[in-house]
């Protein structure tokens, strides 16, 4: 029972990872990034790319973070913020394109054979916690990642000049550019750092398992019903609902291998039915 | 006031403003002068908010039609006008519901303005503010909400400051409150218009006024010296 919680809350810091980014661009600019999933496998390929370029795996790792916070700003600045206004649908079109772009780039570039990153035997070590129980060294690692995520995007948004700025264009941005913020560039940071959250859990991912030009669907469902079980109001509901699909999932894995997934869309309709706001729903 | 005095810090000349298709001001000639208070006032719809919302950029005009210390910066972006020193206090607050009540007065500091007002100053001014500077803003009553939309625009310096309709949906006893406040504000050489939906409080506490009507200018004078009659017929166009 015990075990099975662990491994739940284990599975939920790998969604919380990939939960983060789609949070964070909602919560700021009301955009749903439908391309979230495959900007993630994006990622994982990046540094794989990298990696094939010659650079160190785990150097790899790290440059790609750098590189995925350019290409959120510039794709926010000279694309998504043309499509931001009271009407969704724009912006949906758009980043369901990017998508298809991506996953057909990818596959034409890398084929669609799986591969994973190298990790250097990272991904089989584990820790005996006791007789009967141990826990995956990465594992353990991406739970700690996303822990630390969390807090620290909170107390981002809660302490800093920054997070002031990705709360007041949120709110008003009419009257946030009256204060004297660029709202478009406040908007271009938000999804840079949301891309570096995205190449986070790309190369986790990747490190992890095995990761296919066609994986970014199911990547953003997983992040999609994660962060509306949450609800909107906080970083703290993301990592709630993803360690409520993460162990949801885990159980239904037990019940039958092929019920993990089910189990977590059934887990994802009942919390619609019963608190539609989300655990953690905006207070106001 | 001629063009060239050197006082003269804000002047439109010929002001047009469009909503989509429809016209809404049908060119307003005005003037603001260094440390100056001026009313507008005028019947919902005579083009007070357009005329507030053109000054600040979030109408689009075009350059010419507005002049600042003689420079035209008509059309130029919210963030870029605030920095110029023209702060506006909109209608109806419009304070960030998700910060603090002091985080709502820190946004005023983002246009990067020095001068005379800060949370020190601030507080003095309005001592309730202090107490409650760390709960939400939206935990305030209308006043108490009212006096943070004023402090927020003080604290990016301006040397203008525009207030939409302070008085709506305030109590008389609120309003005098927040009003007695103004002699404080304007004491340091800042130039105050107020677009006030209260006639007879707009006269007491400008110099000059003018009112508007269905996008024009109906009438402007010194205020203390026009006649209800004058502001009744400018006003209803009666």
């Amino acid at each position: 029972m015990f075990e099975l919680l662990l491994q739940g809350v284990l599975l939920g810091g790998l969604y919380t990872l990939f939960a983060l980014g789609l949070s964070l661009m909602f919560g700021v600019m009301r955009l749903t990034n439908t391309a979230h999933g495959d900007f993630i496998i994006l990622g994982a390929f990046g540094a794989l790319a990298l990696n094939g370029w010659g650079l160190n795996p785990w150097v790899a790792d790290v440059v790609v973070l750098p590189i995925a916070a350019l290409l959120g700003y510039a794709i926010q600045r000279y694309v998504l913020n043309k499509t931001l206004g009271k009407d969704p649908v724009p912006s949906l079109v758009v980043t369901f394109g990017l998508s298809i772009v991506i996953q057909n780039a990818l596959l034409e570039t890398f084929s669609a054979d799986p591969r994973s990153i190298e990790s250097n035997g990272l991904n089989i070590q584990s820790l005996a916690l006791s007789e009967s129980l141990s826990v995956g060294v990465l594992p353990t690692l991406i739970l700690l990642i996303a822990l630390s995520a969390t807090v620290g995007l909170q107390w981002l948004f809660a302490n800093t000049r920054l997070g002031r700025a990705f709360r007041a264009v949120s709110d008003d941005p009419e009257i946030a550019e009256l204060m004297g913020l660029r709202s478009k560039n406040v908007y271009a940071l938000a999804t840079a750092l949301a891309f570096v959250l995205i190449a986070i859990a790309g190369v986790l991912q990747g490190l992890r398992t095995t990761v296919a030009p066609s994986d970014g669907p199911m990547l953003l469902l997983f992040a999609f019903e994660a962060v509306i079980m949450g609800g909107m109001g906080s970083f703290w509901g993301t990592l709630a609902g993803s360690m409520l699909l993460g162990v949801t999932q885990q159980v239904g894995f037990r019940l039958d291998p092929g019920w993990g997934v089910w189990a977590g869309h059934l887990m994802f309709l009942f919390v619609l039915l019963v608190k539609p706001q989300g655990l953690f729903p905006k207070t106001r | 006031m001629s063009s060239t005095n050197k006082d003269l810090l804000l002047q439109t000349r010929n002001l047009q403003a469009f909503y989509g298709d429809a016209q809404a001001l049908f060119g307003i000639d005005l003037e603001i002068g260094k440390g100056e208070a001026v009313a507008i006032i005028g019947a919902n719809g005579a083009g007070k908010s357009t005329l507030l919302k053109a000054l600040t950029g979030l109408v689009k005009v075009s350059s010419s039609q507005i002049q600042w210390k003689g420079q035209p910066v008509g059309g130029r972006a919210p963030s870029e006008i605030v920095r110029m020193g023209l702060a506006l206090v909109p209608e109806g607050r419009r304070l960030f519901p998700s910060l603090s009540v002091q985080e709502n007065l820190m946004m005023g500091q983002e246009s990067d303005r020095s001068g005379p007002w800060d949370l020190e100053r601030l507080f003095k001014l309005f001592p309730i503010l202090q107490e409650k500077r760390n709960q939400p803003s939206t935990s305030l009553s209308g006043g108490q909400q009212q006096m943070v939309a004023i402090g927020r625009a003080l604290m990016s310096n301006p040397e203008l400051l525009l207030c939409d309709e302070l008085s709506l949906g305030l109590a008389p006893i609120v309003v005098r409150e927040i009003y007695n406040a103004l002699p404080e504000i304007t004491s340091e050489g800042m130039a105050v218009l107020l677009v006030e939906q209260d006639v007879s409080l707009a006269q007491r506490m400008t110099r000059r006024l003018y009112c508007l009507q269905e996008g024009r200018v109906s009438l402007q004078g010194n205020s203390p010296e026009l006649t209800r009659e004058q502001i009744r017929q400018a006003y209803f166009g009666l």
